[in-house]
């Protein structure tokens, strides 16, 4: 079994992912970890599919996608499993405000400076306002009242909102 | 009136996971009055109480599908009104309101969480195992929550078929 990572990008339309996975069906695939959005109007969608076949087996299989050149494909061989980063606490991450260059770099600099990995993060523009979304992973060792310091020094040079506040799960 | 009948000594059982079917089937009414529903009752306390972090056990996650689950949220830091150990059969939810959102995990969905909307002030009714006694339990919070989480075991319901979007489910990070 071999591990790909297939990207499909392109104008959106209805039937992409049942085109897609039709195909990675018909090679034998089995769909692990997948996610989709629209981005835009722009269909983005990544899926790590397992199948007994080989890359260019993947990509002929899929090829018909890009036939009327509005989707964009690619397939990748990636290993089974990176070591992952030991779990930290979770935070979730909220920035609103006018939209500029750099917020994201600005704030995730921050993120990244006090060991922080984000583990899922969107962000959206509408007219002037840009609003980011993330999910960040902070270790035991960080200090988190000094990053929601320095988060709100940075969003405070951009002109934008800054919240870290910490998304706890209850076991029921 | 107290929520914890006299109950027999309960047995620590094997929790099962999805995508045992069991958990996506509802339950069976019970005579709460059968001898058998009590032992359940005290063997579904004894299992959630020997689950770290666990505050509830309904019977579809011990394999059993009958309508009993165990609660307890006590010193639970989100908990406000709070009934202790309980133990309840043939659970109905008579009034719910005050709809929030929350993440939560489940010991069948363990490497999982959700967004679940569940309401905050809710009312349940439902019978003690044992003696068979008709009680109400009014509670708020994070019981309410539980409660519900429970009650929708009963019905073959995960808080995957209630998470509030498709972004709403995490991989659940077992942080020490």
């Amino acid at each position: 079994m071999t591990l790909f990572a297939v990207t499909v990008i392109g104008n959106d339309r209805p039937g992409i992912i049942a085109d897609t996975t039709a195909a990675l069906a018909r090679l034998g695939g089995n769909l692990e970890d997948s996610t989709m959005t629209i981005l835009r109007g722009h269909f983005a969608m990544v899926l790590l599919v397992s199948a007994d076949a080989a890359r260019s087996d993947v990509e002929s299989g899929l090829s018909p996608l890009e036939d009327d050149g509005t989707l964009l494909v690619s397939v990748r061989e990636v290993p089974q499993e990176y070591d992952v980063a030991a779990p930290g606490a979770p935070y979730l991450l909220s920035v609103h405000g006018a939209d500029r260059p750099g917020i994201v770099s600005a704030i995730t600099a921050e993120v990244a400076g006090a060991g922080g990995n984000v583990t899922d993060l969107s962000t959206r523009l509408t007219g002037d306002l840009y609003v980011l979304l993330a999910e960040v992973d902070l270790p035991g060792s960080a200090d988190v009242e000094g990053l929601s310091r320095r988060l709100r020094e940075v969003a405070d040079g951009l002109g934008v909102d800054v919240s870290l506040r910490p998304v706890d799960s209850d076991l029921m | 009136m107290s929520l914890l009948p006299p109950l027999p000594e309960g047995q620590v059982l094997a929790i099962v996971r999805a995508p045992e079917r069991g958990l996506s089937t509802r339950s069976a009414e019970v005579d709460p009055r059968d001898p058998a529903v009590a032992q359940l009752a005290a063997d579904l306390l004894a299992t959630q109480r020997g689950a770290a972090g666990c505050v509830g056990l309904a019977a579809p996650q011990v394999g059993v599908g009958l309508r009993v689950f165990s609660l307890d949220v006590t010193g639970h830091p989100k908990a406000r009104a709070c009934h202790g150990a309980l133990v309840l059969a043939n659970p109905v939810i008579v009034t719910a309101s005050r709809w929030e959102r929350g993440r939560e995990g489940c010991l069948s969905v363990p490497d999982l969480t959700g967004d679940v909307k569940r309401a905050t002030r809710l009312l349940v009714s439902g019978s003690l195992p044992g003696s068979g006694a008709p009680v109400t339990v009014e509670t708020d919070a994070f019981e309410a929550r539980a409660l519900q989480h429970e009650i929708d075991h009963l019905d073959g319901l995960l808080f995957l078929d209630r998470v509030a979007g498709a972004h709403a489910v995490h991989a659940r990070k077992v942080y020490l």
